[in-house]
């Protein structure tokens, strides 16, 4: 699904971001990127996304090169909600503007962005503006926008980094809930319904595959299939960890869990080496 | 809502209240021709065909703010999103705002003549500035985050500047328009003293060769309740089209 072999990237100033990144994604994994601030994880991100044309290093997506050119079946969901969502649009507005690139009409655009809000537990809020909303309800519209967008791979970019830990915890959840696919993460709601897709399964409802840029090592363990850890200035792969957690994943029980006690420490001593 | 209208009257408008009155009562004592009272002066306005000569001045002022409006948005744009122009045209830019307006008239008159076209001309170059140059501000200044997700998430070319760019520079577009406006004001005036055979300016000069001044105070009182009504119009515009900003600036703290 996502591949990305030798990538560095070398900012215009001589700072080097990144050296000699591999990694492998395959579809429909959830794979936390975890590391120290300054290892390069949102310089990764950047390039993944087509929004920063690496110095060095081939990315691919679905076996299509990303070359500074964002991918279309690609969504992000960025840290700084206050500014990613435009103030000016309506929240619906907002979840319903990307999918114009889809073609589709406003009515359409309007179902499906209606649907998304439902999913992330925000019916009812589509004509107020954002800035009315609070941070976690702002960020689940950034959720919901992401989702509406129907995309094979999604970029998060320290998601939950600026809300309180109890907001934190429910969004978390919510990611695990939405990511869609037969796991048996709870999955998204209406997504199966009889009225799902008007009918023709246009696609079959597969698992997203997410890319979530964390500094919470919790997080990264909590909502990964595998754990990468990132270390030092340039930012190199230190580690690659498989999260073998049963689920549906439970914030009290799964965080008991002897394998999660383990996988934390080891996630937080990789972080912590030099 | 009636009370409140009341209360507005009664806190905003006393001052002005009381200026009134003292002038009536200092003008009808001192009698003086040139210091006619406020009371005669708005007769005058009313029986005079003073307001027969707001149309066309109204409508100078207008279309000159328009066109420069969208002029100056247009390029603005066009500079604001391209380093390279901002660059190269930055001190031409800056020359041409230096330009006191009034200067060019007498220029203009040769080129036009007199007439509509020389009025139109000066009104329209001097007030594109502060549109132009705030257009371009505001472009150039868009939260980088914002272009971000509208290139993640697909949004290029017409949308990107009709849903992200323009309305993220709204806020100082609407601030170079509104100052714009007052200039409009100025320059139509000035341009119909030098040269205009209607229009709220020529019936100033008449006034004056007449020995008008109660006409005279007319024409001031008339153009001074333009400004304030025109400005008050504009904002009730803007804070209609800009409500967002508003709310968005309270909210965020």
């Amino acid at each position: 699904m996502l591949d990305i072999t030798g990538l560095s990237h070398r900012y215009d100033d001589g700072h080097q971001a990144v050296d000699d990144i591999e990694l492998s994604v395959e579809g429909g994994e959830l794979v936390s990127i975890v590391g120290p601030s300054g290892c390069g994880k949102s310089t990764l991100l950047r390039c993944v996304a087509g929004l920063q044309r690496p110095s060095a290093g081939r990315i691919t997506v679905g076996g299509r090169a990303v070359e500074g050119a964002v991918p279309p079946n690609l969504a992000v969901v960025f840290q700084d909600y206050t500014r990613s969502l435009f103030p000016w649009l309506t929240v619906r507005d907002n979840v319903a503007l990307p999918l114009r690139r889809h073609g589709l009409g406003r009515a359409e655009r309007r179902a499906r962005a209606a649907k998304a809000l439902a999913q992330v537990g925000l019916d009812g809020t589509g004509s107020r503006y954002p800035w009315q909303l609070s941070g976690g309800m702002q960020q689940r519209v950034a959720l919901a926008r992401a989702l509406a967008y129907r995309p094979s791979l999604l970029l998060m970019d320290e998601p939950f980094g600026s809300v309180d830990a109890q907001t934190r915890e429910d969004l978390e959840d919510l990611l695990l809930a939405v990511r869609g696919g037969p796991a048996g993460e709870g999955g998204p709601a209406g997504e199966g319904g009889p009225a799902g897709e008007g009918g023709t399964a246009k696609r079959p409802p597969g698992r997203m595959t997410i890319l979530l840029v964390t500094h919470d090592i919790d997080e990264s363990v909590y909502v990964g299939d595998r754990v990468v850890v990132l270390t030092g200035a340039p930012g190199r792969v230190h580690s690659d960890l498989r999260v073998d957690l049963p689920a549906p994943r439970d914030r009290v029980a799964t965080r008991g869990l002897p394998e999660f006690v383990r996988l934390r420490a080891e996630v937080g001593r990789a972080v912590r080496r030099p | 809502m009636a009370a409140r209208a009341v209360r507005f009257l009664l806190l905003r408008g006393w001052l002005l209240a009381v200026l009134v009155v003292a002038w009536e009562v200092a003008a009808r004592r001192a009698e003086d021709i040139y210091f006619p009272p406020p009371g005669r002066i708005v007769r005058t306005l009313l029986d005079d065909p003073a307001l027969d000569a707001l149309a066309p001045s109204l409508g100078r002022l207008l279309l000159g703010w328009a066109l420069a409006g969208a002029v100056g948005i247009a390029v603005g744009v066009g500079i604001g999103l391209s380093r390279v122009a901002y660059h190269v045209l930055d001190p031409v830019l800056q020359f041409g705002r230096a330009v006191p307006p009034p200067t060019l008239i007498p220029l203009f008159m040769v080129v036009f003549g007199l007439g509509t076209s020389m009025q139109l001309a000066t009104i329209v170059f001097g007030v594109v500035w502060p549109v132009l140059l705030n257009t371009a501000d505001g472009v150039r200044s868009v939260e980088p985050v914002q272009l971000d997700t509208a290139r993640a998430f697909g949004i290029g070319g017409a949308a990107r500047l009709r849903y992200v760019v323009l309305p993220a520079a709204a806020p100082k577009i609407f601030a170079g328009l509104r100052v714009a406006l007052g200039f409009a004001l100025i320059l139509m005036v000035i341009a119909e003293l030098m040269g205009s055979g209607d229009g709220i300016g020529a019936r100033l000069n008449a006034a004056e060769r007449e020995f008008r001044p109660d006409r005279l105070w007319a024409g001031i009182l008339l153009l001074g309740a333009v400004g304030c009504v025109l400005n008050g119009l504009f904002l009730l515009v803007e804070r209609t089209v800009l409500a967002w900003h508003r709310g968005a600036r309270r909210t965020r703290t």
